[in-house]
């Protein structure tokens, strides 16, 4: 197993380079630059500014120093937020946002499959179609439409919560923020099991398991849930590499300190490092994420060997 | 003196000052936080390198210039406690306080000052609002890397006197040092730190506040520092700036009373802040123009019919009370109204006209340039992707429509279109916006000079236009240079390369605990005039 995961990392290693040459020359066709703001500076003084950032040089030159200085470890330096390098910036914005996503993963995951193994169970009646008429309205309400129906209720009116902001990272200034990036994964993990867990529970191994006469209580929990956590898993692993680098709309509405907006900002900014640096950050995860799906595979399904 | 005696005088004096201790520890008040809502994470905290008007925000609060703007925009001294100006204009000697100290204890100095103007001038800085500065002698010289820093025309006569020289008479040049590139760096810090001299262990800063804290998309921290002059009559101890970019979700911390001011508001909901929270919500007018470019290379737009029949069928009226709605100002000339050293700018006279009778003369306009029914003119509006440009655009649209105008919109993302503007890209009609660096009329009516590559989106060319700002470029008497630079904007508004549409308002929500926050010109509100009611 661990030979396999070696062998596949490094198998990534094509593909991300040619993530990076594909993004580094698109956002140069882009028009504009990190420097063409609203008030147009004077040419000598862009001249300045170009040659710090060796924009004078030509394209492949430009590349070639980026690639020269990535696989020393630098991202270089940010063209926009110019007291920081890229390499700060993510790495002020990552862990919190690692937070943020890994605690709503973990609530997605828990109370989805709670949710969701419960509606199978009492399929087609009263409690499960409340269940999923619950998860239907997560699903279609977007997040900047809920995330402040939260600010408003819970901060504004009841004044239980702070609205936003960040507080030194204090709990109550997180619960909002991970309540709102958790709800429509809450709401997709729950569906989702609900349809694995129905499809699970008429299969033979199942029926052999109650044939024994094994108490329910370990029918689901031991046999058929492992079975019916399997879709989630594949869902989950694309979904978690995005969660953890971060939401553009939640970090926005609440003032989060996280990356997600880094690479909308890079973008509109045309702040290139930044943009390669969040580029690569996200393509990473994308590939770890992917990793791990196939290794949880091989944990709950016995049919799935790594050779 | 006996040893007893001493012995018993050093006790008293130990109990006396004890009994101080005591006593202050008694009169020590809460700390008094203000927390401010500011637009936008800050691109850096080195004044030579910022150029936006948040960072302007907090940089105010952190350093302070020979000059600053007082609590109603105007001006006042800074680190300098006076200056003397020679009677040809090229001379300024200021006087640096005595008491001017950084918050590390070190005296303010003229050589701060120096070191600070060379700095910012030096090309490597890569400062992008160098150009504020190049009245002074040899600035722009230096900034092309033609001569070396050192030749600027700017000397340390001894600790506390600095002497600035100018390339030609300035007479907005006090106007000038009030932005924030002409605030100073603790020279020491940046020669041990270099560029890292702005992390926050290492800033050492002049002004009523110290950095204290960094982190980045989530808030600015700074404290009180002890040094500066002022401290007795600086009410508040600790400042907090957030980036507020979402202005709703602004409103709402507001509501929830988490933060006390915020200099902008969601426009989709001023109506909704003037019914709920009006003595809360301040519009006031700002130094700033909304306008339409007209590019004067097209062959329809080349008439200058065609550019008056335009503005005139604009219904300004309309568009800032049932499109903007937040109080902004038609604006029938280029310069705002109120702008420093200048009298009533250049008012078009169709102002006062009613919109019949100008849709009238438009019509008749275009007709004599060639145009009709049978010959539309077909035009093409560009602006930078927005709601609110869009709903502009689509009502001027509508308004030239009667004059038989057919309009085409095209919307980009910010870059692409300023970036299109700046590379000289064919355009015929496009939207910009421009916010005063600094008050005076010049400031505005560069913006047009044929030489001007950056802002001349119009690609206007008019030798009268530039002698006339020439002229008032070399003239020293300011209500002489007044009356040129009317007469330059009576020709701008003859021939019209950018048509007006509104001034700016800057909108601000303010606390009724926060006294001291006055509604000014700039939107310039340094925190040390703030008062907190606790």
């Amino acid at each position: 197993m661990l030979a396999y995961a070696v062998r596949r990392l490094f198998g990534a290693i094509p593909t991300i380079f040619v993530i990076i040459a594909i993004s580094f020359f698109m956002i140069r066709l882009a028009p504009g630059g990190p420097f063409s703001l609203e008030r147009p500076l004077p040419a000598n003084i862009m001249r300045n500014l170009e040659a710090i950032y060796h924009l004078d040089k030509p394209l492949m030159v430009q590349f070639w120093i980026y690639l020269q200085n990535l696989v020393q470890g630098n991202l270089g330096p940010s063209m926009v937020y110019r007291d920081l390098s890229v390499a700060e910036i993510i790495g002020s914005g990552l862990p919190v946002s690692i937070q943020f996503g890994g605690a709503a993963i973990l609530l997605a995951l828990v109370v989805g499959g709670v949710l969701g193994s419960y509606a199978a169970l009492k399929q087609n009646q009263m409690s499960d179609y409340s269940v999923m008429a619950i998860a239907m309205v997560g699903i279609t309400i977007p997040n900047f439409v809920m995330a402040p129906l939260l600010q408003l209720i819970l901060g504004v009116e009841l004044g239980w919560l702070p609205v936003g902001g960040w507080g030194e990272g204090a709990f109550r200034n997180k619960v909002l923020p991970v309540i709102a990036l958790a709800l429509p994964q809450v709401a997709v993990v729950a569906r989702l099991t609900r349809g694995s867990m129905i499809e699970v529970l008429r299969t033979n191994p199942i029926r052999t398991a109650r044939a024994k006469g094994l108490p329910e209580r370990i029918v689901i929990g031991r046999h058929a849930l492992r079975a019916a956590l399997l879709p989630v898993v594949s869902y989950l692993g694309p979904a978690a590499a995005a969660l953890l680098t971060g939401s553009v709309v939640i970090e926005t509405i609440f003032g989060v300190p996280g990356v997600g907006r880094l690479f909308v900002q890079g973008a509109l900014n045309r702040d290139y490092t930044l943009v390669m640096g969040t580029v690569i950050l996200i393509a990473c995860f994308i590939v770890i994420f992917n990793l791990l799906v196939d290794l949880i595979y091989g944990v709950l399904d016995p049919k799935v060997r790594y050779d | 003196m006996k040893y007893e005696t001493l012995h018993r005088m050093w006790r008293l004096g130990a109990i006396a000052v004890g009994a101080s201790m005591t006593l202050s520890a008694f009169a020590v008040q809460a700390e008094v936080v203000f927390h401010r809502g500011n637009t936008g994470e800050p691109e850096t905290l080195d004044p030579h390198r910022t150029s936006t008007t948040y960072e302007a925000h907090i940089l105010h609060d952190l350093l302070e210039g020979l000059v600053v703007h007082a609590a109603d925009g105007s001006l006042a001294p800074g680190a300098a406690e006076s200056w003397e100006i020679s009677e040809d204009g090229l001379q300024y000697v200021f006087k640096i306080r005595d008491d001017a100290r950084w918050s590390n204890g070190d005296p303010v100095t003229a050589e701060d000052f120096a070191f600070s103007l060379q700095r910012i001038l030096t090309p490597d800085t890569g400062a992008k609002y160098a150009n504020i500065l190049y009245p002074i002698r040899d600035a722009e010289k230096i900034n092309n890397g033609e001569v070396p820093a050192d030749q600027l025309g700017v000397a340390a006569l001894d600790e506390k006197t600095l002497q600035i020289t100018l390339e030609a008479p300035t007479p907005f040049f006090l106007e000038l040092l009030t932005h924030q590139t002409g605030l100073p760096v603790h020279k020491g810090q940046v020669e041990a730190h270099g560029d890292d001299f702005v992390q926050p262990e290492n800033y050492v800063s002049n002004g009523a506040y110290k950095l204290e804290e960094v982190v980045p998309q989530a808030h600015i921290k700074s404290v009180r520092n002890e040094f500066h002059w002022d401290k007795d009559n600086i009410q508040v101890d600790t400042v907090f700036y957030y980036p507020t970019e979402d202005r709703a979700a602004a409103l709402r911390r507001f509501q929830a009373g988490e933060i006390h001011v915020n200099n902008d508001v969601p426009q989709d909901q001023v109506r909704w802040m003037r019914e709920n929270i009006a003595d809360e919500f301040k519009a006031s007018p700002r130094l700033g123009t909304y306008y339409y470019a007209l590019d004067m290379r097209d062959p329809d737009l080349a008439d200058a019919r065609v550019r008056q029949a335009l503005s005139m069928a604009i219904d300004r009226e309309f568009l800032v009370e049932e499109i903007t709605g937040a109080g902004q100002v038609p604006a029938y000339s280029f310069v705002p109204p109120g702008t420093n050293n200048y009298d009533e700018p250049a008012i078009a006279d169709y102002a006062k006209l009613s919109m019949i009778d100008r849709e009238e003369e438009a019509i008749a306009l275009l007709t004599d340039a060639g145009f009709g029914p049978d010959n539309p003119l077909e035009l093409e509006i560009r602006y930078n992707t927005s709601e609110n440009h869009k709903q502009v655009a689509l009502a001027i649209a509508d308004m030239w429509a009667p004059l038989g105008v057919e309009v085409k919109l095209l919307n980009t993302d910010v870059a692409t279109h300023y970036g299109y503007l700046r590379d000289k890209g064919e355009f015929q009609v496009a939207r910009a916006g421009w916010i005063g660096d600094y008050n005076d009329p010049q400031n505005f009516l560069f913006m047009v000079e044929s030489d001007n590559a950056g802002f001349n989106y119009a690609n206007y060319n008019s030798a009268e236009y530039d002698a006339l700002m020439d002229q008032a470029a070399a003239t020293i008497d300011l209500d002489e240079r007044a009356k040129i630079l009317r007469q330059a904007e009576e020709l701008f508004m003859a021939d019209l390369p950018f048509i007006p549409i509104y001034h700016y308002v800057n909108l601000e929500l303010v606390s009724e605990k926060v006294e001291g926050w006055e509604q000014n010109l700039q939107g310039r509100h340094l925190t040390r005039y703030v008062k907190l009611e606790q």
